[in-house]
């Protein structure tokens, strides 16, 4: 039982976090049609921001709330910054291009942020920039305290973490349904230029929607690296990856879709891999993926869309 | 006499080729031997994912998935029978028969593998397509690693060293031969109008399904014969020489030369491979360059150097003698 | 020309969806029954239990305002929707829940409202590509280049330049579609549905975007293509005089119902039709009634063509 609760909490505290970095793909999926194959990159900028802040500011000497709260805020702003400037420089002259072509340009954003990482020093520092291939380390924001609950480990770290992408879901959901820049994100998402005729302005809508995804790519890896503190340039691989299955699954382009697939993978990687075989963990996000796109492609709150003759 | 001409006819390019490559064989330094080898298999790699990307219009991107299976099976092959010899033959000989063997069955699975990837895929649209060919891609690379027949991570020991120029010059010329013909044929016209239009070439009775399964069984058995010839020149046989990097980097290729161009493949892989053999020592950087061609070439000029055109459309003369 | 026609025989008589007042050629048996087909998308009935027989050489209208459904009637009898319910039979074997590339090989062949050419290709390659289903070499023939291959290729070849000839288009035959004048490519359209050999074809706004003479010419050919082919017909169309002139009888659809059916004299004086073209405030203002059933006769009005003014409307 204590097993059982165990990867319970642990499959939730995981599915959170792709939740939040599934969410970037599906707002962005659902107002470009584009897959952006650089969000996951974007999340591992995030960890390498909040490290370059958190050592400039000092926190691994004199770790306090104040300081985490300024790391936390400021990869966020960062990495909006930096998806704003990835879709004005290298998405939005592709707008009346086929999908493709957009499609092959997220690929090579993708490897540039990850090889652009990977490359030899140009500014030195403590951690230099590029920080290189070399795993780095994320200080501790905060004393970690771990309790037991019902035999089941968990620490504060874990709570925090849940309590924020939680926090942060809810605010989205907020966003997108109540607001009117949210009914304008789905007006976009449905018909871009019939919403450009409405009077919305989609390029500020299209801008906004990647500066949000990219932050909360940002924050889920600012929220990992409490408890996963090594950090190197390929660190978006995997996540972004599970993330984009945890979208589709959901039904790419959709908000609650992003966060119920988040949960289900990370749910099914903990069963799974604790149950049957650990090593075919990181091949549980790949089999869902086929399994959806074979049997339900449009995932599960997506709607089939027919093509007009 | 009718049969002399079919051969003739069906063999021709084979029959100049072989010859020409064996006499060069062996006269070349070691160092511009490998680096013509490696842009052979490239161009065998490009080539055969246009047939899918190019003519067939479907965005593949889990070509190396399928070098795998057919460098996995070559290996199995070759590894296995090392000790063997065939009755009546020389030992050298006997060894190039059991490597075309081996080359031929790793076609063989990579092209059943094509079929089962592709048969349930092909009725995806063109984003979904490649994230389920790159997962693909990765579940093979996946299982590769947890089974202990295939050799897990460290892959299996022991490869011998049997591709030379002759046979990665018959894979180019077979491999050029096949995409050449096809795109010359009714079969071909076939790929070409899913691409341009899928739901009018539906109409006009093409068997779109069908057809595209098919484009993918044989892009996917010639990049068999790729990762077979690749393993045999390099005596390593690992998962790390098939992630999705290296479908990338076929795809970069094929999208630098143009896709549904073939003289833009072969002179794209040509161009990329001596380019990186170029940059040796700045290898870091080579990555960094990729991507930004990359971009550069998307925000640019995303037909490629060719686009839909092959080296002869800009020779009209030729062009006349060849379409009549 | 090698076009097959329906099996030849007695002609059918008294069957649904035709019009008694409408002649046959004797050319063969119907080759066309649309049985009470239905498409519905979720909550939107876009074809209503549609109707419509047709044997060769009949030159049937299908004609409705904006939205009737007309092209959907189109895909659902050339399969790119499966009809929710109902039978589409050609020559009396049901092909409904086929793939459109089967349906076609059974005989029905369409143009599209968008043109749909295979742009970057020629105007030869885009009607060999109609020509496909007549190979009879598989793939590893074309590999080798076997003497059937050859065959074939030049059998391919020579009847998709007879085809480019009957549209006219020969001397193009070497230029890539998209860069066709409009109107050849219209006409190639046509050129490369008719080279899969078909016994029905369906023409889906052929005039658009044409002027007036060619719109003659397109009439004219029209006809020739079914004298020449022994075809039936269906032609959507809006240009009113065109369909009118062209077409043996109508059919009228209007939200995905058939409102109205008959020789075109007929159908251009039905309240119904002229309500749906033009609405009820019009019939108010020139005092049309509708009648309780269609058959009744209380016309007053009629379905002014194109050119002519409302004014001129008889009375």
């Amino acid at each position: 039982m204590t097993e059982f609760l165990q990867h319970l909490v642990n499959g939730v505290s995981v599915g959170t976090i792709y939740a939040l970095i599934a969410l970037g793909y599906t707002m962005v999926y659902g107002v470009l049609k584009l897959i952006n194959f650089a969000h996951g990159d974007v999340y591992m900028v995030g960890a390498f921001s909040g490290l370059y802040i958190a050592r400039g500011l000092g926190v691994d000497a004199e770790p306090s709330l104040g300081k985490a709260l300024v790391v936390f805020v400021g990869a966020i702003v960062v990495c909006a910054a930096l998806g704003v400037t990835i879709e004005r420089f290298a998405y939005r002259p592709l707008r009346q291009r086929p999908r493709l072509t957009a499609l092959i340009t997220a690929i090579g954003v993708s490897f540039l942020l990850e090889y652009g990482f990977q490359l030899p020093p140009i500014l030195q520092g403590e951690v230099p920039f590029p920080p290189g291939p070399t795993p780095r380390f994320f200080p501790e924001p905060f004393a970690r305290v771990d309790y037991e609950p019902f035999g089941v480990h968990i620490s504060n770290y874990d709570m925090v973490s849940l309590a924020v992408a939680v926090g942060f879901m809810f605010v989205l959901q907020y966003i997108v349904y109540r607001t009117k820049f949210g009914t304008s994100m789905r007006a976009v998402s449905f018909d871009a230029s019939i919403a450009g005729l409405m009077g919305i302005n989609v390029n500020r809508v299209i801008s906004w929607t990647f500066a949000i995804g990219s932050g909360l790519a940002a924050a889920a890896a600012i929220l990992v690296a409490g408890s996963r503190p090594s950090i190197n340039p390929l660190l978006g691989l995997l996540p972004g990856i599970k993330a984009f299955v945890a979208a589709v699954f959901g039904g790419i382009g959709n908000v609650q879709g992003a966060m119920v697939g988040g949960l289900v993978l990370g749910l099914a990687e903990e069963y799974v891999s604790g149950y049957l075989l650990s090593s075919y963990r990181d091949g549980i996000a790949f089999a869902l993926l086929i399994l959806v796109l074979l049997f339900k492609p449009e995932g599960l709150f997506g709607r089939a869309r027919a093509e007009k003759v | 006499m009718d049969f002399s001409r079919l051969i003739l006819r069906s063999l021709l390019p084979l029959i100049i080729g072989i010859p020409i490559l064996w006499a060069i064989n062996g006269h070349l330094s070691g160092a511009a031997e490998i680096i013509l080898m490696t842009a052979g298999i490239d161009v065998i790699l490009a080539v055969s994912l246009n047939v899918v990307n190019g003519f067939t219009g479907q965005f593949s991107l889990g070509h190396a998935g399928f070098m795998a299976v057919g460098a996995y099976t070559a290996t199995k092959i070759t590894v296995a029978s090392r000790s063997l010899e065939i009755i009546g033959l020389p030992a050298a000989v006997s060894d190039q028969v059991i490597f075309l063997v081996a080359l031929v069955a790793g076609m063989i699975m990579a092209g059943l593998m094509g079929l089962v990837v592709g048969m349930p895929s092909l009725r995806l649209r063109g984003d979904y397509l490649a994230i389920v060919t790159l997962g693909f891609n990765e579940i093979i690379r996946v299982i590769i690693e947890n089974t202990e027949f295939l050799g897990q991570a460290t892959g299996i020991s022991g490869v011998p060293y049997r591709t030379n120029l002759i046979w990665v010059g018959v894979g180019v010329i077979v491999t050029v031969m096949m995409a050449r013909r096809l795109v010359g044929s009714t079969h071909g016209r076939a790929l070409l109008a899913i691409r341009e239009d899928e739901v009018a070439a539906e109409a006009m009775g093409v068997d779109t399904t069908g057809y595209k399964v098919r484009a993918f069984v044989i892009s996917s058995a010639f990049a068999g014969l790729a990762g077979g010839l690749l393993v045999h020149l390099i005596q390593l046989c690992t998962p790390r020489t098939f992630t999705f990097v290296k479908s990338i980097e076929v795809v970069v290729m094929v999208v630098l030369g143009g896709m549904g161009s073939i003289t833009g493949s072969i002179i794209a892989a040509v161009v990329l491979r001596f380019g990186v053999e170029g940059l040796r020592e700045v290898q870091q950087y080579r990555m960094v360059a990729y991507s930004i061609m990359l971009i550069a070439l998307m925000l640019t000029r995303p037909e490629g150097i060719f686009g839909t055109r092959e080296l002869w459309d800009y020779i009209p003369k030729l062009r006349k003698r060849i379409s009549s | 020309m090698s076009v097959e026609v329906g099996n030849a025989g007695a002609a059918a008589a008294g069957t649904p969806g035709r019009d008694s007042d409408s002649k046959t050629r004797g050319w063969g048996d119907t080759c066309l029954e649309v049985k009470k087909v239905t498409m519905q998308f979720g909550g939107l009935k876009a074809l209503a239990d549609f109707e419509l027989t047709m044997e060769p050489g009949e030159l049937v209208g299908l004609i409705g305002p904006n939205g009737a459904g007309k092209t959907t009637a189109f895909n659902a009898i050339t399969g790119v929707y499966a009809p929710t319910s109902g039978e589409v039979l050609v020559c009396g074997e049901q092909v409904n829940g086929q793939r459109p590339h089967q349906i076609c090989g059974r005989g029905i062949a369409r143009t599209f409202q968008n043109i749909r050419l295979f742009k970057e290709l020629t105007a030869l390659d885009n009607v060999r590509i109609a020509c496909h289903q007549q190979r009879r070499a598989g793939f590893i023939a074309s590999f080798l280049r076997t003497r059937s291959f050859l065959d074939d290729e030049a059998r391919i070849t020579k009847r998709a330049l007879e085809f480019l000839d009957v549209m006219g288009l020969t001397r193009l035959r070497d230029e890539r579609a998209k860069n066709l004048p409009y109107g050849e490519q219209r006409r190639l359209e046509i050129a490369r549905a008719l080279a899969t050999g078909p016994k029905i074809l369906c023409l889906d706004e052929p005039a658009a975007g044409m002027n007036a003479s060619e719109k003659v010419a397109l009439m004219e050919l029209i006809r020739k293509i079914r004298d020449d082919f022994k075809l039936a017909i269906l032609v959507i169309e809006h240009d009113m005089r065109l369909v009118m002139g062209v077409s043996e009888r109508l059919v009228v659809l209007d939200h995905g119902v058939t409102i109205a059916r008959g020789v075109p004299e007929k159908v251009r004086k039905d309240p119904k039709v002229i309500e749906a073209y033009l609405g009820d405030s019009y019939l108010e203002e020139k005092h049309i009634a509708i009648p309780a059933h269609s058959g009744e006769q209380m016309v007053e009005g009629e379905v002014p063509s194109e050119e002519s003014s409302v004014n001129e409307v008889q009375a």
